[in-house]
């Protein structure tokens, strides 16, 4: 490439934000060159499981006609599990049966990031794959061009859009954000396990594409590290997940590897993936949502979307595809508006935040970020509160020769001793604490209880 | 299943030289040795002779180690274009 070539865009990564980018700027007649520092789309990339798709049916109305999914995501079953015990709850909905499926399906990223990726070539954008940007080229305090190792060197263009992912050196480059702290973001890891078709919708429920997806919420599953295990249904193999947020995980000292060893050991998960024959182990960090520590997404001549700007629901929701997606059309959608006024700085990029803004992307970012926030001054819920929740759950249906209230009567009464206990007993949460604190848990472990969901509900409300 | 037999199923195209560079001289006083615990894929080991000795070739490029070393001894970047992690799923 000559260095005199120049770009209207140039986009820096080939996943979900990237891609969407620059399928949106070449669709509208933009020069726009994609860069993937992967053999092809997706070599690179790992997620949970499951591409949340309102933005790419809109964008590409019933892709999946065309697009390399696995199966559709009809429901899920959420778990909360103790060493011995699990409560669980199903939701299932046949609506979701039908299009556009709930916007939920399984997929290889490898698969579907390429095809993505080709939609995007067929509508102008050019792809160079095997290639990694190493730094920006400015003008003064305007992003003019990257420079990529090797032989490509330096290419120019009015923006860069940079999507290069949760490590993204460029943003950090570029002065938009630090590095990330430990309590930032999570280690997921992944083994992709093969089964038999027929084993899968047997043991699952499922028939034709139906999936579904497994949850299981911290507590055991994690060892009570705030974070949680998944298995996800494709067509011919599960996709077995934990994933840590990265601080207690530094906290509890134990071996990464192991906690996912153990998890697919757990007597609530070992039978749903019994005799899958791993064929693949990923392992990659997640950004937990960013509202807290926002990073500015933009300065003169450059944006970034997805990931390297922490957009991820990191909640019950998990879902990070689609925050991809909106922030990559929205950074699309910024640059055509610059460029019809010919003003890339930072002030004709602006309208970039107003587009976020009004978008689900920051208004569940600002939402969800109470919750992770209680989440991690309340390590209690998902330590001690989930063996004495499971086990009043498992008290309330033991069969014995007791009546049912006085059976209830001491359900409770246990329930009170097991705080109590988790309490007066030595770890991390209790280590916290200080002396009135301390002893009031002890005394009155029922009201903290209490207490703490009521805040809890406060923060999810 | 151990990690260097599910290393083994993934396919890496393995660079003669390694992308991360660790300061070897800062992590022999390192207090904590935190990257040999989170490490998905165990690659920082800690050497009979006390240092610690990080093996590029199974590298994931996750990110983990570059944000927990609170000691300054990681230089992380990518691998050169297309080396590294070649995800098939």
């Amino acid at each position: 490439m000559e260095n005199t070539e120049k770009f209207d865009v140039i986009v820096v990564g080939a996943g979900p934000a990237g891609t969407t980018a620059a399928y949106v700027l070449a669709k509208a007649g933009a020069e726009v060159l994609l860069i993937e520092r992967g053999a092809y789309p997706g070599a690179k990339n790992v997620f949970g499981g499951i591409i949340y798709t309102p933005i790419l049916n809109r964008l590409i109305p019933n892709f999946w006609e065309e697009a390399p999914i696995e199966r559709h995501i009809k429901g899920l079953k959420i778990f909360l599990l103790s060493e011995k015990n699990a409560v669980s709850i199903g939701v299932e909905s046949e609506e979701h049966n039908q299009p556009p499926y709930n916007n939920s399906f399984t997929v290889y990223r490898s698969k579907f990031d390429s095809w993505y990726a080709q939609k995007a070539q067929d509508v102008g954008a050019m792809l160079i794959t095997d290639t990694v940007v190493d730094d920006l080229l400015w003008e003064g305090n305007k992003v003019v061009g990257v420079k990529a190792r090797g032989e490509e060197g330096d290419v120019y263009a009015d923006v860069i859009i940079v999507a290069d992912g949760v490590n993204s050196l460029l943003a950090e480059k570029a002065g938009l954000r630090k590095e990330f702290k430990p309590r930032q973001v999570s280690l997921g890891m992944k083994e992709v396990m093969e089964l038999p078709r027929e084993v899968i919708e047997e043991r699952f429920n499922l028939s034709g594409n139906e999936g579904i997806e497994l949850k299981y919420m911290a507590g055991d599953a994690t060892k009570g590290i705030w974070g949680g295990g998944n298995i996800y249904t494709n067509l011919e193999t599960l996709s077995v997940v934990t994933w840590l947020s990265v601080e207690p995980l530094l906290a509890s000292q134990q071996k990464a590897p192991e906690l996912l060893e153990r998890f697919k050991e757990h007597p609530f998960v070992r039978n749903y993936i019994k005799d899958g024959k791993t064929i693949e182990y990923q392992a990659h960090l997640a950004p937990d949502g960013g509202y807290d520590f926002t990073p500015k997404y933009y300065t003169g001549g450059l944006l970034v979307a997805g990931d390297a700007a922490r957009f991820l629901n990191a909640s019950i929701h998990y879902e990070g595809t689609n925050f991809a997606m909106a922030s990559g059309e929205a950074a699309a959608k910024a640059v055509i508006e610059a460029k019809k006024k010919g003003d890339f700085t930072e002030k004709g990029l602006s309208h970039y935040q107003k587009l976020l803004n009004g978008s689900f992307v920051m208004k569940d970012l600002k939402r969800y970020r109470k919750l992770n926030r209680f989440a991690e001054k309340n390590p209690e819920f998902f330590d001690g509160y989930f063996d004495a929740i499971t086990q009043m759950a498992v008290d309330y249906f033991t069969v014995n020769e007791l009546p049912k209230r006085h059976q209830e009567f001491n359900m409770l009464k246990r329930f009170r001793s097991n705080l109590r206990d988790y309490y007066a007993s030595d770890n991390p949460v209790t280590r916290r604490q200080k002396g009135l604190v301390r002893a009031f848990s002890r005394t009155c472990p029922l009201v903290r209880f209490l207490w703490k969901c009521m805040k809890g509900g406060i923060a999810f409300v | 299943m151990n990690i260097d037999d599910k290393l083994a199923l993934n396919l890496f195209h393995v660079d003669k030289d390694p992308h991360i560079q660790v300061d070897q001289e800062i992590c022999r006083k390192c207090p904590h040795r935190l990257c040999t615990y989170v490490c998905p894929v165990e690659n920082y080991t800690i050497n009979e002779d006390n240092t610690v000795v990080f093996a590029w070739e199974g590298c994931l490029e996750c990110g983990t180690c570059r944000i927990i070393c609170d000691q300054g001894a990681i230089t992380w970047d990518y691998p050169r274009g297309g080396y590294g992690i070649s995800y098939r799923f």
